[in-house]
């Protein structure tokens, strides 16, 4: 090759580019104060009456998604940049089989419920 | 260096006209992060089968408790706390790593494990007391799911507190070498994992149970 480097340097998941130190503090603080925000709001949300009730537990999850992605981007520095495009790449793939394994749980599990026969029907039977 | 790659590359930031241009392997630091991030992206998915244990045992009470009558949502705010003031001790010790402070890194690491001891002893409590009202997890299926899933997170945080300790013994031993460094960055990306699974398990777990 040439001594001319063409090929973007990787970076390390954790790693950040180089930045001053001033900087990565104030990072940290950000991603700490919004965290914070999300999880007293999502504290909030759960105790509270004055929201419709139905619509906590929705709150609840997309609140602690946000804060998984607050988590993930000013902590582990998992971002969109292309020099982390292995990150996130797994990173997808780690989401899919996640996905996959607790909505298919829910999903069959809640399938053979609905389709099972009333318990006291079963014990009839059994007689 | 970075500026010739930039020339070099001209408009085109993520390389879509060049063909694969390969100037050696990664660095070691580079391959190693990579390695354990996929072992942390292993370690969710195994808290994801537990996860969707525990959904589907939910409403397996079998007579007993149920998690509205179980759980102290003012406990669940201080681990919650701890933890996430733990992530940011722990990610301004790698900024002291980075910059190889001594004081800093001991001093941050330090905080970072007395703020995880404190999660874990509170939740020793919620556990023991949990056992000594009947509501161990032989009690029902809802119950042997809560254990395993927050057992499971509370192991990983005892074993990631070993860990650190060692991490500091290495540090002030070893001093900042580059395998001490990398050592350092899984540990950071574990620690900071941990924090993830924790905000599942508080908001899945505490906040739906209690709310539901």
């Amino acid at each position: 090759m040439s001594e001319v480097e063409l090929h973007q340097a990787d970076l390390a998941p954790g790693d950040e580019e180089g930045v001053g130190v001033k900087f990565r503090v104030l990072g940290y603080l950000t991603g700490l104060a919004l965290a914070v925000l999300l999880t007293a709001t999502s504290f909030f949300v759960a105790g509270t009456d004055l929201v419709w009730q139905p619509s906590i537990p929705v709150a609840i999850i997309v609140l602690a998604i946000a804060q998984m992605g607050v988590h993930l981007v000013f902590f582990l520095h998992i971002t969109t940049g292309s020099d982390n495009t292995n990150n996130v790449m797994a990173l997808a793939f780690g989401l899919l089989i996640v996905f996959l394994v607790i909505g298919g749980s829910l999903w069959i599990m809640a399938n053979l419920n609905h389709n099972m026969m009333p318990m006291d029907q079963l014990m009839q039977m059994q007689r | 260096m970075a500026v010739a790659a930039a020339v070099a590359r001209g408009h085109d930031p993520n390389l879509i006209g060049l063909d694969a241009v390969h100037d050696g392997p990664a660095p070691k630091r580079i391959v190693t992060g990579y390695g354990f991030w996929i072992f942390l992206l292993s370690d969710m998915v195994m808290f994801s089968c537990f996860f969707a244990a525990y959904a589907v045992l939910l409403g397996q009470t079998a007579g007993g408790p149920g998690g509205a009558e179980l759980f102290n949502l003012r406990n669940v705010a201080l681990e919650t706390a701890c933890l996430l003031a733990s992530s940011f001790t722990c990610g301004m010790a790698s900024i002291a790593a980075e910059v190889r402070s001594h004081l800093w890194f001991q001093i941050a690491m330090a905080v970072t494990c007395i703020l995880g001891l404190a999660f874990l002893s509170i939740e020793f409590h919620e556990f023991a007391d949990l056992v000594a009202r009947g509501a161990g997890p032989s009690r029902s299926a809802f119950l042997s799911a809560f254990f395993t899933l927050v057992g499971c997170h509370g192991l990983h945080v005892s074993g990631g507190t070993l860990w650190l300790l060692t991490m500091m013994a290495q540090v002030f031993a070893k001093g900042f070498r580059a395998d001490i460094q990398r050592r350092f960055l899984c540990f950071a990306l574990f620690w900071h994992a941990l924090d993830i699974i924790w905000v599942a398990v508080f908001s899945v777990v505490y906040l739906l149970g209690s709310a539901a």
